[in-house]
């Protein structure tokens, strides 16, 4: 095992790497760019044996990885933002088409106003494709992470395409010790793929035809039992991880600090790191709170929230992003899940676009879901800005 | 020529195509060209509707269709893919219509011609967006009316130019470019083998007359695009490494009042408006050194 201090981008092109992907078509966009750089590099130093497509636009770009995970090879892409909602249409129609293509999202904000920086509205919106959607909180699991995405994807239970998340900047430009395994171990963990083509000449089908109402939603009743079998896979893919190298990540979610905990918060992504540190000083002050780390944010972990959330009087809620008219995007999905446990949920939408989300405001989260144990609020939903 | 073509039907019958329709006709033509060796994207629109009623398909060779503007792309990450794994002797075919490839997937094409893949394009051009039921697409000529150029009190069909996509890919230095007619069938199926013994991106342009969406009997299809031809309203050319050769050069031009008047979509046109159109065609007939 090699430690090698590392920016996120440069550790997902060394996941792409070890994971051995085969074909890699993609579009410059900051803050992703950097990982098809370090690829390009990887390839013409003869380090990585796979076929870069500089496409034309990222819809080419997922139109390209169809057509190359059709055939049966190992893809990867990666975009961010404006990006990924060009991609949209496509990226439904990667998951309708049980496609194992694994995308690394690095989360930026969508324009206008235009904006660069840190925000999860982009992977957030891809919500209802049919991709199962990971976050990231350290470069360490982004580069264990995309390695895992890999093996969950292709495992016959699922096969779907996986889009992970490192937030813009906060991950993707910041170095961070990162450990490296060796080659053959990544090969013990993640054997090369070996699908069959889907077109072959020998064995011509049709693919992706017409359907009649009473034939079409049987196919997309499959999509989601198979993200029920990827509530399986996740965590196995997690513990198998572990066993081989040392780290895991609880599977699709995290409870951080829930002993005796009355209230905790629930987020995603690099912010996570903030929230630990402000447990840790509250509970020295002997306030009763924990953490919940949303991993796996599809599938949804309904049932493991629910478990992790039994004690607890107030759940609140921190989404950098927003469903307008209605709220934060993750903070929806928690209430729903929640509807059964008498929980009151709180969300708060902060680090819109980059803005810090600094120590004292996830202080000022907790102290609103704290006093909301004994009075209500007015609102359920407060914007930090 | 005859001989050398593959009985067997690999674009089966009892598909769901009009009557009479010159979209299948070309494909089906490009198919006993280019034999079962081939891996085709197609580009949502009429050929693929018709010729994919789940669970049934007219299709004998490996086939996917993935969205509208996205056929070069797939074929693109097919071949890369094909490449990649070291399998030889197939060939990559994209199919989309003059839609799909004129406007939504323009973009696609121009990158995956750029790129360099080796597969082939095939465009088949019946002049309009007539799955959705016959909306002038940037293909569409001159004068002709569609549901969204009406002809009415103040406009008269569409009033710009046909856009000439082969040009366009000529331009991006494509190793082999040719327009063909589904009523010149050994033409286009020559210069379908080209195109396949070619390696790299080749683009083929058919026209494809279409009976409902340009107002004709369905008995009449070949004769509309024959006079097409003959008239110099579709030029049959190709262009090898830059070069311009016109294929079948009609030995006196027939009027274009000819193959204009066998038609609905062009009948609300005076004497003046054909006049200028005529103009026009004599004008590219000698760009091009038709005569």
């Amino acid at each position: 095992m090699v430690a090698r201090v590392m920016s996120g981008n440069e550790v997902v092109a060394y996941g792409v790497k070890l994971s051995r992907a085969e074909i890699v078509p993609s579009y410059p966009i900051t803050p992703q760019t950097t990982i098809v750089e370090q690829i390009a590099e990887f390839i013409a130093n003869g380090e990585m044996r796979a076929e870069l497509m500089r496409v034309e636009s990222e819809y080419a770009a997922m139109g390209a990885c169809i057509g190359a995970s059709l055939m049966g090879a190992r893809t990867f892409t990666a975009t961010s933002s404006q990006g990924l909602a060009f991609m949209h249409e496509l990226t439904h129609w990667a998951a309708g088409s049980r496609l194992p293509i694994v995308m690394a999202v690095v989360n930026r904000a969508m324009a206008p106003p235009w904006n660069i920086w840190a925000d999860q509205q982009d992977v957030l919106s891809q919500r209802d494709t049919g991709w199962l959607s990971l976050f990231c909180e350290t470069n360490q699991e982004v580069l264990d992470t995309c390695i895992q995405a890999f093996r969950i994807s292709e495992d016959r239970e699922v096969l779907l395409p996986v889009m992970f998340s490192l937030d813009g900047f906060m991950l993707s430009h910041t170095s961070e010790p990162v450990e490296l395994p060796k080659q053959g171990d990544v090969d013990g963990f993640l054997p090369e793929s070996r699908r069959p083509p889907l077109l072959d000449v020998d064995h011509p089908t049709t693919l992706f035809n017409v359907p009649v109402p009473e034939q079409y939603m049987e196919f997309r009743h499959w999509i989601e039992k198979s993200m029920d079998a990827a509530r399986r896979v996740i965590p196995k893919a997690d513990r198998e991880f572990k066993r081989r190298f040392g780290r895991g990540y609880r599977g699709m979610l995290e409870p951080y600090w829930l002993e005796g905990a009355e209230v905790a918060l629930l987020t995603a992504g690099s912010v996570c790191g903030t929230v630990r540190d402000v447990v840790e000083s509250l509970r020295k002050r002997g306030e009763k709170v924990g953490m919940i780390k949303l991993r796996s944010f599809r599938p949804f972990p309904s049932e493991e929230l629910r478990r992790a959330c039994e004690g607890l009087r107030v759940l609140g809620v921190a989404d950098r992003a927003c469903s307008f008219g209605m709220g934060g995007i993750i903070f929806s999905d928690v209430s729903a899940a929640l509807q059964p446990l008498n929980v009151r949920v709180l969300g708060f939408i902060a680090g819109l676009g980059g803005r810090d989300i600094t120590h004292r405001d996830i202080w000022r989260m907790f102290k609103r879901c704290i006093r909301a144990i004994e009075v209500t609020p007015a609102r359920a939903i407060e914007w930090f800005v | 020529m005859r001989e050398e073509l593959v009985e067997e039907e690999l674009f089966a019958p009892g598909h769901r195509a009009c009557a009479g329709c010159g979209a299948t006709l070309a494909v089906r033509l490009a198919l006993k060209a280019l034999g079962k060796n081939v891996i085709v994207a197609n580009a949502t629109g009429c050929v693929e509707v018709i010729s994919t009623p789940y669970p049934e398909t007219a299709w004998r060779v490996p086939w996917i269709h993935a969205a509208f503007e996205n056929a070069a792309a797939v074929a693109s990450g097919v071949e890369a893919a094909l490449k990649s794994l070291g399998r030889r002797g197939v060939k990559v075919v994209a199919i989309a219509g003059d839609g799909g490839t004129a406007d939504i997937g323009l973009q696609a094409l121009s990158g995956a011609v750029e790129r360099g893949h080796d597969f082939i394009y095939i465009c088949y051009d019946n002049e309009a967006y007539m799955n959705t039921g016959i909306q002038r697409s940037s293909a569409t000529p001159f004068g002709a009316w569609t549901t969204t150029t009406p002809v009415g009190r103040v406009k008269r069909g569409k009033d710009r130019p046909k856009k000439d996509v082969p040009a366009i890919i000529a331009a991006h230095g494509a190793p082999y470019v040719a327009t063909a007619s589904v009523a010149y069938p050994i033409d286009l199926i020559k210069k379908l083998r080209k195109a396949a013994a070619t390696e790299g991106p080749t683009y083929i342009h058919i026209h494809c007359p279409c009976p409902p969406g340009w107002r004709f009997d369905s008995d009449k299809m070949i004769e509309v695009a024959r006079l097409a031809v003959l008239s110099g309203a579709w030029i049959l050319y190709e262009i090898k490494n830059g070069r311009l050769n016109v294929t079948i050069k009609p030995p006196k031009r027939r009027p274009v009042s000819d193959y204009l008047k066998m038609q609905g979509r062009f009948k609300h046109l005076t004497d003046a408006e054909i006049a200028e159109i005529q103009r026009t065609v004599d004008e590219r007939c000698r760009h091009l050194g038709v005569g």
